[in-house]
């Protein structure tokens, strides 16, 4: 049984993409990582959380 | 359970919370975990099919030595003279002076002193060149380079490490220029050879008879040398490249760690021979007040000026008109 | 119909229970966390807001890291270099952190905005503080155990910042095996009973009020914890 079909659809083993500015470097996939992050927190905060009940 | 000591005291909105007397509503809290349990399973096993995991070789000293056996010269001369980063780092590894780091007059890392005992000298160097069978011309050459003077052997280091930064590869053979190094052409030139074949790895795992798991030695000889340096600056995880957030290739990293590599990039710590600890003491001091937040004034209010809460709470707000 | 016992036969099980270990400690226990606060099924009406079920997130995260964990644990730390399989509950393990932390940090966040460690929940803050930093402990032992270069990049330089506070006298990050048994026994037991702590003292105390800024006088020492939304 051949169990290729678990190796990656997206190879991230090439050398990394980074970003600088002033003395900040980070990499890209830490930039996306960190800005998920404040996406989704700002989304939990300001989607509504509409309950399908809201008997007392 | 009555209480009976009951004083009062002013609210605090930072520091107290009212008790509820509102409504409440029915609540799946075992459906809730459940169900978020699944979500991130979902995810997880989704990015794993993505994106996978990487796995980089681990760098043995064959493959160093077999890579650049001339750093690999470059490199074990510096241990047996006494240069190399090992050799002069001081506790854990050994008395060398000069290299703790302090705050003020504290140094802890020189007061607890050696616990990991690490002569690269002896155990890069002699050690295994002493393990070699069957070749006479080595035993003389350890023979002659122990039984001479601490200044002789120094001289012929000195001579050896001016002739190896010549050095050369020809035919897969290391070439040194000539010099008055005495026996350490010998010497290096077979503790090469058994680098490139793979026996100094075993020689510096097996310290105590059969089984290892304690890589110190190989470690520590390994990351003295340049081609070790080179691979983590080529994989961008080198210290001033803030490395110690990322991961080999585009994989996320330790982004938490943010903080703690920034210190590292800016002054007075970039310069600072003692940066290690002056940040570990920073981030120390930082993560205490992390911790404390719920009884420093003024930090616990930032949550109230912030006014965030208004949006989280924002159908409790208006019910309260 | 049944029988009832006597009152002194009662009063003497009472002080029985009153003097014993057993007896003590699960009074206080049951005290603490009554079933219907241990499990509820029912929350106040103020939760309304998405950032509460971070929380659960970051446990499902923990959840994951441990089964992918306990996976690569029946193998071997080499099995997954030589199998697919193993390579990919690898995978699994390293975005199950990754979530781990993503979730916690916004848990973290959601909390500080909340001011969550109001109306003595201080200890509810800490332990989840305690907890952040027993997981960075937790993913680095597991970093310098993954037996290829990242583990062998991280341990050498890594090993600078551990020596010079002088605790690498006793925690060497070069040392695999001690690294190993660290991030299988000793760090993952304290990261899971710190969890368990904070999620006890979560529901020993309920969830914390909104913020009011025209607070009247509160009651303090020894009152009942304002945690009974029903």
């Amino acid at each position: 049984m051949t169990l290729s079909f678990l190796a990656a659809l997206i190879n991230l083993d090439k050398p990394g993409v980074f970003l600088h500015w002033g003395v900040i470097q980070i990499s890209l996939a830490n930039v996306i990582v960190i800005g998920l992050m404040v996406a989704v927190f700002l989304l939990a905060i300001f989607i509504p959380f509409d309950r399908k009940s809201r008997r007392r | 359970m009555s209480d009976t000591t009951i004083l009062q005291r002013r609210f605090n909105p930072d520091r107290d919370a009212r008790p509820w007397q509102g409504g409440s509503r029915p609540y799946d809290l075992i459906k809730e975990v459940t169900i978020c349990f699944l979500v991130v399973t979902v995810l997880v096993v989704g990015l794993a099919f993505l994106f996978g995991s990487p796995d980089d070789k681990a760098i043995s000293i064959q493959t160093w030595a077999t890579a650049n056996q001339i750093d690999f010269a470059q490199t074990s001369i510096s241990e047996l003279n006494g240069t190399s980063g090992t050799a002069t780092y001081g506790p854990p590894y050994n008395n060398f002076v000069g290299s703790s780091q302090s705050l003020g007059p504290i140094s802890l890392e020189s007061w607890i002193g050696v616990h990991i005992p690490v002569n690269p000298a002896q155990d890069f160097v002699l050690g295994p060149l002493s393990t070699v069978a069957n070749a006479p011309n080595v035993t003389r050459a350890l023979d002659v380079f122990n039984a001479a003077t601490p200044s002789q052997q120094l001289a012929w280091e000195t001579n050896y490490a001016t002739a190896v930064s010549h050095a050369s590869s020809v035919n897969g053979h290391l070439v040194v220029p000539r010099g008055a190094y005495g026996p350490i052409g010998v010497m290096i030139g077979q503790l090469t050879a058994m680098a490139k074949s793979g026996a100094l790895d075993s020689a510096m795992v097996d310290q105590s008879g059969f089984y290892g798991t304690n890589y110190t030695k190989s470690l520590l000889y390994i990351a003295d040398s340049t081609y070790f340096a080179a691979q983590g600056t080529a994989h961008h995880l080198s210290g001033d490249q803030w490395g110690m957030m990322n991961e080999t290739g585009n994989f996320p990293g330790q982004a938490w760690l943010w903080l703690y590599t920034f210190w590292y990039q800016v002054p007075p710590f970039s310069t600072s021979a003692n940066a290690d600890i002056q940040v570990s003491a920073l981030m120390g001091l930082l993560s205490l007040l992390l911790l404390l937040v719920p009884f420093i004034p003024g930090l616990r209010s930032i949550p109230r000026w912030t006014r965030v809460y208004r949006f989280i709470w924002k159908d409790y707000y208006r019910s309260q008109g | 119909m049944s029988t009832t016992k006597d009152q002194t036969v009662l009063d003497q099980e009472e002080a029985e229970l009153a003097r014993q270990w057993t007896g003590r400690i699960r009074r206080l226990l049951v005290d603490a966390l009554p079933p219907d606060k241990l499990l509820p099924d029912r929350q106040p009406s103020y939760l309304s807001s998405w950032i509460y079920i971070f929380g659960a997130l970051t446990i499902g995260g923990l959840a994951l890291v441990i089964l992918t964990g306990t996976v690569l644990a029946l193998e071997g730390p080499q099995w997954w270099h030589v199998s697919s399989i193993g390579l990919f509950v690898n995978s699994m393990h390293l975005w199950s952190v990754e979530f781990f932390f993503f979730f916690m940090v916004i848990h973290l966040w959601g909390k500080f905005f909340m001011a969550a460690w109001r109306g003595n929940r201080q200890l509810t803050w800490m332990t989840g503080v305690v907890t952040f930093f027993f997981s960075i402990g937790a993913g680095f032992t597991g970093y310098v155990s993954q037996t290829n270069f990242d583990s062998q990049w991280i341990a050498t330089q890594a090993k600078d910042g551990i020596n010079a506070t002088g605790a690498g006298a006793f925690v060497n990050a070069l040392n695999f095996g001690q690294m190993l048994m660290w991030h299988i026994v000793l760090l993952p037991a304290a990261v899971v009973a710190l969890t368990g702590l904070h999620i006890l003292m979560v529901r020993h105390k309920g969830i914390v009020t909104p913020i009011e800024v025209n607070g009247t006088e509160v009651p303090h020492q020894g009152t009942q914890s304002e945690s009974d939304p029903s």
